[in-house]
């Protein structure tokens, strides 16, 4: 499938291929036609989890260029990463030159100078995947991770993307390292005339980390653990929405990660706060709360659209994959939608 | 909006509320950042001065509140993003957005025959296209969970055609037309969008705009940010400010 190479003027005009798993049929619409497949009394859950700008470009501790990627905060002043050679986005992460090794203690300079973190432990998985602990916490460092950051991307597309391209219209925390891209198409005039039609709106806010790194073994790794926090006011609603014999559609696979990893954690049941996942989802795992998924248009073989198989059968999203490519369906980010519900 | 249901937008909780306030480095804005953070509130004081804003927020935590310093242009796009993510990072989603940032232009001021396209421009990306952009980055988190207020600090030169006023008071009179059509745009989703002036006060900015004026005719920044919080904590409209006009659009 053809990626799309930029984002488009009007992203409810974007294409949405609905997947209907219990008919098993497919059917082509726009993103704009959201509300025809949902009734009053479903539950729209989104990630509401802002992007942060997580690329820094550096040195290594030689002196060498590097890039880091952060993968999720750990603690004050202290940030998981994933380390790039020299060169940036505009190269397939997996033609990227590896960057020097780093030990513990050592010191990466970000921000020509103005910015730097010292390496704390690396990673059993990757000697690239390291925790980093910055020289400075609190407003200062936040400030400087927006001053010197830019967003995640990668080669498909066609030029530097500004910050504001992968927000989502109702970001809050910047705890997302890329977009929480399924929701990305959905602008308020759509979410408002779903809820006036009786459809409920909730929120997660879940940190969606790097979807590739170039590394074999890190690739294999992944989606790493990642961490989400669940409002008692979600929880509500989806017990309200099941109690009503109502739908929950998950707006993007980390929210289908955040809602089924809290269950799976707590025998079954929803608990608000704040978690950490590892659970991942494929084909054979029976989801205890998600109904159906909104999401993007993804190629077999992807950890996200092995995901889809705990909704949907392999004969239909083989059959929607084929038709999506024959149609000129666009992937990645900035592609089109599908609705499996 | 979490749910189909029309939500009222009632008073709100100060205690333990996420804040932004712009302009927090002094005035009414570094009176209201330590009004804000005295009754619990979790605050983050923006505004372009880096030093001026952290002994700010220095005196607030030394007082015991909670405060961030976060150095930046409300009149600069690309640190609109910043601003509102490094502050929901750091105190989480945001309820309180106060839009107290503002600019005069240069001072003295001057009849519009005199008054520079550039000033002009200058004066609404601050006063104006500033706050319109933080609104539409902040307030949609703010309708998904049903709750928010945004104030737009404005003043009687929004109303009144005060000669050698007419760049600032073209951005306040295009400010309170905003925010009335954030309040209408916004109804039934319990966000709330109060345009609030505080007449005339003892502050900087008066003191740049009329350097000869009786202090003692002034209002102490402090209590005008006290009857701002009356008026969050209320539901309702507050009664006539002894200056100027105070409006709770929604």
């Amino acid at each position: 499938m053809k990626p799309a190479s930029w984002p488009r003027d009007d992203a409810l005009d974007e294409r949405l291929l609905h997947i209907d798993p219990r008919a098993g049929t497919l059917q082509d619409g726009r993103v704009r036609d959201l509300a025809r497949w949902l009734r009053a009394g479903d539950l729209c859950v989104v990630n509401d989890a802002a992007t942060l700008p997580a690329s820094l470009a550096g040195a290594g501790p030689s002196g060498a260029p590097l890039e880091v990627r952060l993968v999720g905060a750990r603690a004050e002043g202290r940030f998981g990463a994933v380390l790039f050679g020299a060169g940036d986005w505009r190269t397939p992460t997996e033609k990227r030159p590896p960057p020097e090794v780093v030990a513990p203690g050592e010191t990466i300079v970000l921000g020509g100078g103005a910015l730097r973190a010292t390496v704390e432990r690396l990673s059993p998985i990757s000697p690239r995947l390291v925790d980093l602990r910055f020289d400075r916490e609190g407003a200062a460092l936040w400030s400087a991770l927006y001053r010197h950051g830019r967003p995640v991307q990668y080669a498909y597309l066609r030029a530097p993307l500004a910050l504001w391209a992968v927000q989502t219209a109702y970001a809050a925390r910047p705890w997302a390292v890329e977009a929480p891209s399924a929701g990305r198409p959905l602008r308020w005039s759509l979410l408002l005339e779903l809820a006036r039609r009786g459809v409920r709106l909730a929120a997660v806010t879940h940190a969606a980390g790097l979807s590739s790194t170039g590394d074999a073994a890190l690739d294999a790794a992944l989606p790493l653990p990642e961490r989400y926090d669940l409002p008692a006011a979600t929880v509500e609603a989806v017990a309200a929405a099941r109690a009503a014999g109502g739908r929950v559609l998950a707006v993007g696979t980390t929210v289908v990660r955040a809602l089924e990893g809290c269950a799976a954690a707590h025998g079954g049941g929803l608990v608000p706060g704040a978690g950490e996942t590892d659970l991942v989802i494929g084909p054979g795992f029976r989801p205890r709360v998600v109904t159906g998924v909104l999401t993007g248009m993804h190629e077999p073989g992807q950890s996200h659209h092995a995901l889809l198989h705990a909704f949907a059968a392999p004969d239909l999203l083989a059959r929607a994959h084929a038709h999506a490519e024959a149609a000129g369906y666009l992937c990645h980010e900035f592609g089109d939608s599908a609705l499996v519900l | 909006m979490a749910g189909a249901a029309v939500k009222t937008a009632t008073g709100m909780e100060l205690r333990d509320a996420a804040a932004i306030v712009t302009g927090a480095s002094r005035g009414l804005g570094a009176a209201l950042a330590r009004r804000l953070a005295a009754e619990g509130a979790r605050v983050v004081l923006v505004a372009r001065g880096a030093e001026e804003l952290t002994r700010v927020a220095d005196q607030i935590r030394a007082a015991g509140g909670e405060a961030h310093a976060l150095a930046a242009d409300v009149g600069d796009k690309d640190a609109v993003h910043a601003i509102a993510g490094a502050a929901a990072a750091l105190v989480g989603p945001v309820d309180l957005l106060v839009h107290n940032a503002s600019t005069l232009g240069p001072t003295p001021l001057r009849l519009l025959l005199d008054t520079e396209c550039e000033d002009l421009e200058q004066v609404l990306a601050v006063n104006l296209v500033g706050p319109f952009r933080l609104t539409k980055v902040v307030a949609g988190s703010m309708v998904l969970r049903g709750r928010g207020t945004v104030v737009h600090v404005t003043s009687d030169a929004a109303t009144s055609a005060y000669p050698r006023w007419g760049a600032y008071g073209v951005s306040k009179a295009a400010l309170e037309h905003l925010g009335r059509i954030w309040a209408a745009e916004l109804e039934g989703s319990g966000v709330r969008v109060v345009t609030f002036d505080p007449g005339e006060m003892d502050t900087q900015m008066h003191r740049d705009a009329i350097p000869d004026a009786d202090p003692a005719t002034l209002a102490d920044p402090a209590e005008v940010a006290a009857r701002l919080l009356a008026q969050l904590r209320g539901g309702g409209v507050a009664g006539a400010a002894p200056r100027g006009r105070e409006e709770a659009l929604s």
